[in-house]
């Protein structure tokens, strides 16, 4: 198969343009989500938190504004065509798009570039690059702008093989009522099972990036992913932890295999701001 | 915005109005606040520990913890909603003991904070998070007076109007992270246990 020269501007423009979207209009999944949980909310407090959230979605597409100040940390999955070429970095490409996107768009500088020492950089970079190869001649790009709030409420764990699936549920409802009103619920959790104690982290993000009520491929899953979700809803931390039906939107699960000596499950939180994108290139 | 059940208030406000007020109250808040999040807080600390005058008065000041996105398009300010108070507790008490009458953010507080507010009677307000849109709407001016190489979190002093926020922990430490889930549960029965 003939190798494609794959121009990396093309990477740096699609992520330019995916900023100011990602941070002022809703994606169609979450805001249906919310529109749902606002119809089946029976909490008095929790009932005005979800219109006011529903509000302010319209009020942020309608005047180009973010719909949540922290407009984020992004996180991009790339996965990469076995068949592709690229004509340049495409780490600096998908910086350079950051760069001009959060710029244009006005949107918050949220990125230090060292831990301790915590300088903001000035423009949000850099992105959090996560490559894949794939097969063919395609480059897919998925695109979030993480929040804080949330992604501080996530948790990790080295559990048993002996703790199995009820072991991964009461970890998961833990870390989810530990996070009440911090993570500004209603939440959307991701949750990685399996691999080793840094790849699981990266499968409960990669969850994270999936359409919220899209279920798991694998039937097993997919009744694993509706039964935490109503145990979690039925914790009643509700919409921003004032009490209520609707603390999480959608749980996602992808799991890895792994060792016969483990059973790491990461939790990584994310609020109902869930900016993400996805395009083939 | 305004509607049934709503309280108005004005910051500052002193110690009777903040015990006055009760868990569970909805708030419209006008008046002046202070933005101030986790670099700006350690800034003040520095300064208040070498025994300098702060650059606003704290006695009765109400505190938004906050990072607002730029200003766009003739606005006051950007997108402008809560961020978590919990990142915040360290600097709380000693805040609270030089006058500090009210705070608006989201998310727990410590032990620490609800003692120290309890015994100087002040109180923590949430707004909604991920509202920022919306709470925008009601600051109608921004104007940094400290710290501004700190971008976002750059010390503001916003004039706010009726600004939508619920008292979650009162003088008495009441707190509605705690009352607001177990009254929900409660009313679902054994179902949910």
């Amino acid at each position: 198969m003939a190798i494609r020269e794959f121009q990396v501007d093309l990477l740096r423009d699609a992520v330019e343009r995916m900023c100011g979207p990602a941070a002022c209009d809703m994606p169609e999944d979450v805001r249906q989500a919310m529109e749902e949980a606002a119809r089946i909310e029976d909490g008095p407090n929790a009932r005005s938190v979800l219109a006011e959230l529903l509000d302010n979605y319209q009020i942020a597409a309608t005047e180009r504004i973010p719909v949540c100040q922290d407009t984020g940390m992004v996180v991009i999955f790339l996965d990469v065509g076995l068949d592709v070429h690229f004509n340049g970095d495409p780490y600096q490409a998908i910086n350079e798009g950051v760069r001009r996107g959060y710029r244009d768009s006005s949107l918050r500088m949220s990125i230090v570039g060292d831990p301790l020492r915590r300088v903001n950089t000035g423009d949000n970079t850099p992105a959090l690059v996560s490559v894949r190869l794939v097969p063919g001649d395609r480059v897919t790009l998925t695109f979030m702008a993480k929040g804080f709030g949330s992604e501080n409420t996530s948790r990790l764990a080295m559990l048993r093989p002996a703790d199995g699936l009820e072991g991964v549920r009461r970890f998961v409802l833990d870390t989810a009522a530990k996070a009440g009103p911090n993570a500004c619920p209603p939440i959307v959790v991701g949750v990685g099972i399996g691999g080793s104690f840094d790849q699981v982290a990266l499968a409960a993000k990669r969850a994270l990036s999936r359409d919220t009520g899209q279920a798991h491929s694998d039937p097993f899953y997919a009744d694993f992913e509706r039964s935490l979700l109503e145990d979690i809803n039925k914790t009643g931390v509700g919409p921003q932890g004032l009490g209520g039906r609707t603390t999480a939107l959608s749980v996602a699960i992808e799991v890895l295999p792994t060792h016969i000596a483990a059973l790491p499950v990461a939790c990584n939180i994310n609020c109902h701001v869930a900016r993400h994108m996805k395009e083939v290139l | 915005m305004a509607g049934p059940g709503f309280i108005s208030l004005e910051a500052p406000f002193d110690e009777t109005k903040a015990r006055s007020l009760r868990s569970g109250d909805r708030i419209l808040l006008s008046g002046t606040v202070y933005t101030l999040r986790d670099a700006g807080h350690k800034r003040l600390i520095e300064l208040l520990n070498r025994g300098e005058e702060p650059p606003f008065p704290l006695q009765d000041a109400v505190i938004y913890y906050v990072g607002p996105s730029p200003a766009t398009g003739g606005r006051a300010i950007g997108s402008a909603g809560p961020t978590t108070a919990s990142r915040m507790d360290p600097y709380t008490p000693q805040l609270l003991e030089r006058g500090l009458r009210g705070m608006i953010g989201k998310g727990y507080r410590d032990a620490s904070v609800i003692e120290a507010m309890k015994r100087m009677g002040a109180v923590y307000f949430a707004a909604t998070g991920g509202a920022g849109a919306l709470l925008s709407r009601t600051i109608l001016q921004a104007e940094v007076i400290a710290w501004e190489d700190l971008g976002t979190e750059a010390l503001r002093r916003l004039t706010i109007r009726e600004m939508p926020l619920t008292v979650i922990i009162d003088s008495q430490g009441r707190n509605l992270y705690e009352d607001g889930p177990r009254a929900w549960r409660e009313t679902q029965g054994d179902e949910n246990g």
